[in-house]
């Protein structure tokens, strides 16, 4: 049924033009999604009136359960139980830390560059067990705003490298989101902070989760976000400190490396339990129970904690300095210091961080729920419900991408810290006569040596036109988009032809895996997939027409009658071919306007350009 | 965007060493306040390549006029002086040997009583080098249009820069190294 909506004086008159979007802060220990709600940032509950939902994810037999449900029943059934899965993103078996001498869960190794864990249900991959959470998310959400979301934006960690933020990225799309962008975190809580505070100047943000640890310095100036700099390690977190209590009591109580996954389970929740009791007393109470059924107790002074964490702590003001002389900025130039993240609770944190700074740091923030919520306000944004904003987010890349040269070196292509979107072009040639195909070995890092570097994956060009050795000019450029994910093409200069490239991510899925998850996860949920991507195309055609209509009669003057009918003959064909049921012909008639309309569009945006500038001009003179 | 439009052309400023940082600063923002990716976020899939590429375009023009260094050389290119930078590096044999104390000096700091003040000292004098070969391209460069004899003269002039530049490049790094092994 439909309601008649009253829109708000200054909002769209049309009510169909407001759309549903969210913010998701896919943690490490904790989830959240947030949404702009008449004209407010907030976090949605769930059914129950929970907030956070714990990022734990239980398989059972025939079901799957997510959130606190599934994390107490951790120590339980602690192999079909995934928590801190964002550690895995984007990484390889090499990477799984271990507690004791064994991994928490049990590892498959397939064929795949992306390990899997083996559960009850079957084997699943980091990327599934994310999707699961934010599926999870999501349906909280459509429950709560009454509708299905047009887009999300999720957040990852800032120094989240280009694999990290491609199996987040993937995970959203298994989930069924619309992921419109990939939000770093302390840009999000800058977002957050700056515009309730209405502040200007230079900010840090020092974000320690529960598995990950950034730091960003930021200039604020009339709604631009400007990220400076970035750094941090996107293996430090909460859990860490969880990881050095729990070695502590098992040297201390007597419990082998060997131990039981059971036990080694339980461990991680005292742990945890003990460092919150730290934040405001001076001693936590230990109780452990053993394997054999017997217990042991003791307890662990505020004195020890510190002594144990205070490396890991220390750990994270490496990259603050360097985050700050990248930036150019001396400690003193920063105006204040938001902190973000659980792990800031800890007081010793802030302790060190306030030094460091020489300033007291703010804490009158909530440290949880600040990034969903500035991610809500970016998508809120990115949905096109707020057309006059002037909210800018210019982010950086936060490690430098490179290229496999002679002798295992790496030669760097952008340098970190490099504002995003970025393209670099770099010249190659063929070493042989004849030669029709090379490769390029993409890596990311700081390091000289390919073997110290994180390597993104192999590009193979094929299809390069025959030549002499030597003789050809192949143009490679390497472009990083607005969610820091790069993406590579190539065309030979003297013949103009374009290279076909094949990506093998080192740890990420191919596009066929993830199609085959799709498709299996759609079959699973007894989904008809044959309608649902009818429906999805209908919606898309929908959307590409209201968006020329509205450009043609923003800008319909800048194409004269001869040039204009094209686009109208294709905005009409694909009018008629979306009521139809023939997902490959409206497929077809969408990519047939998107090309008829290719100079109007670049027209459009050359004038807007221009237009950005004139008023600066006028202003001046 | 034009492919033909320069750096200049792009941010609508005359052909200049001098700049206003501020002035530049604030036309960045305005173009890329029309051009962002997250102003086409729901866009067409070629509207949003556009804008990648566009914004992309903006940023590599921003960086290169903010930087003196990469301003001159921007504005020899402009007047068709080709930079070869592995194979002409012919620099007179003075300013080499200084490269060569100064790079020795950087090698050897761990020798000194104090290497971090050492390493100070050092950073130092390369930042007055750097200053005195910029006020040296900037003097030249304000006469507009070049004869051949100032274009090999500023073309030398850039080389010693990203000479200077990549020493100072080292002297962070290893400032890096010995902050982080403190």
């Amino acid at each position: 049924m439909a309601l008649l909506q009253i829109s708000e004086p200054g909002e769209s008159t049309n009510p169909h033009e407001h759309r549903l979007a969210a913010g998701i802060d896919l943690g490490t220990t904790n989830s959240l999604i947030a949404s702009v709600k008449s004209g407010l940032a907030e976090t949605l509950a769930d059914a129950q009136g929970e907030h956070t939902l714990p990022s734990v994810v239980r398989y059972l037999e025939n079901k799957i359960i997510v959130g606190a449900a599934a994390k107490s029943a951790a120590a339980e059934d602690p192999l079909n139980t995934i928590s801190s899965v964002k550690r895995y993103m984007g990484r390889g078996l090499n990477d799984i830390k271990e507690l004791g001498g064994r991994r928490p869960y049990e590892f498959v190794d397939a064929d795949s560059a992306v390990p899997r864990i083996h559960t009850v249900t079957g084997d699943v991959s980091p990327v599934e067990v994310s999707a699961e959470i934010l599926k999870s998310l999501k349906g909280r959400a459509e429950k709560s705003l009454g509708d299905s979301l047009t887009g999300v934006v999720i957040t990852v960690p800032a120094y989240f490298d280009d694999a990290q933020r491609q199996a987040t990225k993937d995970a959203g799309k298994l989930a069924g989101l619309n992921v419109l962008r990939l939000l770093n975190e302390p840009t999000a809580a800058a977002v957050a902070y700056g515009l309730d505070k209405k502040a200007e100047g230079i900010i840090a943000v020092y974000d320690l989760g529960g598995g990950t640890f950034d730091i960003s310095i930021l200039r604020l100036n009339k709604g631009v976000f400007e990220v400076m700099a970035t750094a941090g390690d996107t293996a430090l977190g909460g859990d860490d400190f969880d990881y050095a209590i729990a070695k502590w009591i098992m040297q201390e109580a007597n419990i082998q490396d060997d131990t039981s996954h059971h036990q080694m389970r339980r461990l991680m929740r005292d742990a945890c339990a003990a460092k919150e009791i730290l934040s405001s007393s001076d001693i936590a109470k230990l109780n452990i129970e053993l394997d054999d059924g017997s217990n042991w107790s003791g307890s662990l002074t505020l004195e020890k904690f510190i002594e144990l964490v205070t490396p890991l702590i220390q750990k994270t003001l490496l990259p603050c300095r360097r985050a700050l002389r990248d930036a150019g900025v001396d400690a003193a130039e920063v105006q204040s210091v938001v902190m973000v993240g659980g792990s800031t609770r800890v007081p010793e944190v802030r302790e060190k961080v306030g030094t460091f700074f020489e300033q007291e740091p703010l804490t009158d923030i909530n440290p949880d729920t600040v990034v969903a919520m500035g991610a809500a306000i970016q998508a809120d944004i990115l949905v096109g419900n707020k057309p006059d904003d002037d909210l800018l987010l210019l982010d950086v890349i936060p490690l430098s991408l490179g290229l496999e040269t002679m002798g295992g070196l790496v030669e760097k292509v952008i340098s970190r810290n490099t504002t995003i979107p970025v393209a670099r072009a770099q010249d190659f040639t063929t070493f042989k006569d004849g030669q029709t195909a090379m490769s390029i070995h993409a890596l990311q890092g700081e390091r000289e040596l390919v073997s110290d570097c994180r390597s993104l994956g192999r590009f193979t060009l094929h299809e390069i036109p025959a030549m002499v050795a030597g003789a050809a000019r192949i143009r490679v450029t390497f472009q990083v988009d607005a969610d820091g994910l790069l993406s590579i093409s190539a065309r030979e200069e003297t013949t103009g032809v374009e290279s076909g490239i094949e990506v093998k991510p080192s740890y990420g899925l191919t596009d066929t895996e993830i199609e085959t998850m799709l498709r299996d996860s759609i079959e699973h949920a007894e989904d008809d997939v044959a309608a649902r991507m009818l429906r999805e195309q209908q919606v898309e055609a929908e959307r590409v027409l209201e968006a020329l209509e509205s450009a043609l009669a923003d800008d319909g003057g800048l194409l004269n009658a001869e040039e204009r009918k094209p686009i109208d003959l294709a905005a009409k064909k694909l009018l008629e071919l979306s009521k139809g049921n023939e997902l490959r012909d409206i497929k077809d008639a969408i990519a047939e306007l998107d090309n008829a309309a290719t100079e109007f569009v670049a027209r459009r945006m050359d004038g807007n350009i221009k237009k950005a500038l004139a008023g600066h001009n006028v202003n001046e003179f | 965007m034009a492919q033909t439009q320069t750096h200049f052309e792009l941010f609508e400023l005359p052909v200049s060493f001098e700049l206003d940082l501020q002035d530049l600063s604030q036309r960045y923002r305005d173009l890329q306040s029309a051009a962002h990716p997250d102003k086409f976020a729901t866009a067409s899939d070629y509207e949003r390549r556009l804008s990648v590429e566009m914004a992309a375009a903006i940023n590599d023009a921003y960086q290169i006029l903010k930087s003196p260094q990469k301003r001159a050389r921007y504005m020899l290119e402009l007047q068709s002086v080709s930079f070869d930078d592995e194979n002409d590096m012919a620099l007179d044999p003075a300013f080499l040997m200084e490269q060569i104390e100064l790079r020795e000096a950087l090698g050897e700091l761990n020798k000194t009583d104090d290497p971090l003040a050492s390493l100070n000292k050092i950073m130092v004098d390369i930042k007055k080098r750097i200053t005195s070969v910029l006020d040296k391209i900037r003097e030249q460069l304000i006469s507009g249009q070049l004869d051949e004899a100032q274009k090999s003269n500023v073309k030398q002039l850039v080389h010693k820069m990203q000479f200077l530049n990549k020493l100072q490049q080292e002297a962070e790094y290893q400032e890096e190294n010995f902050l982080d092994s403190l």
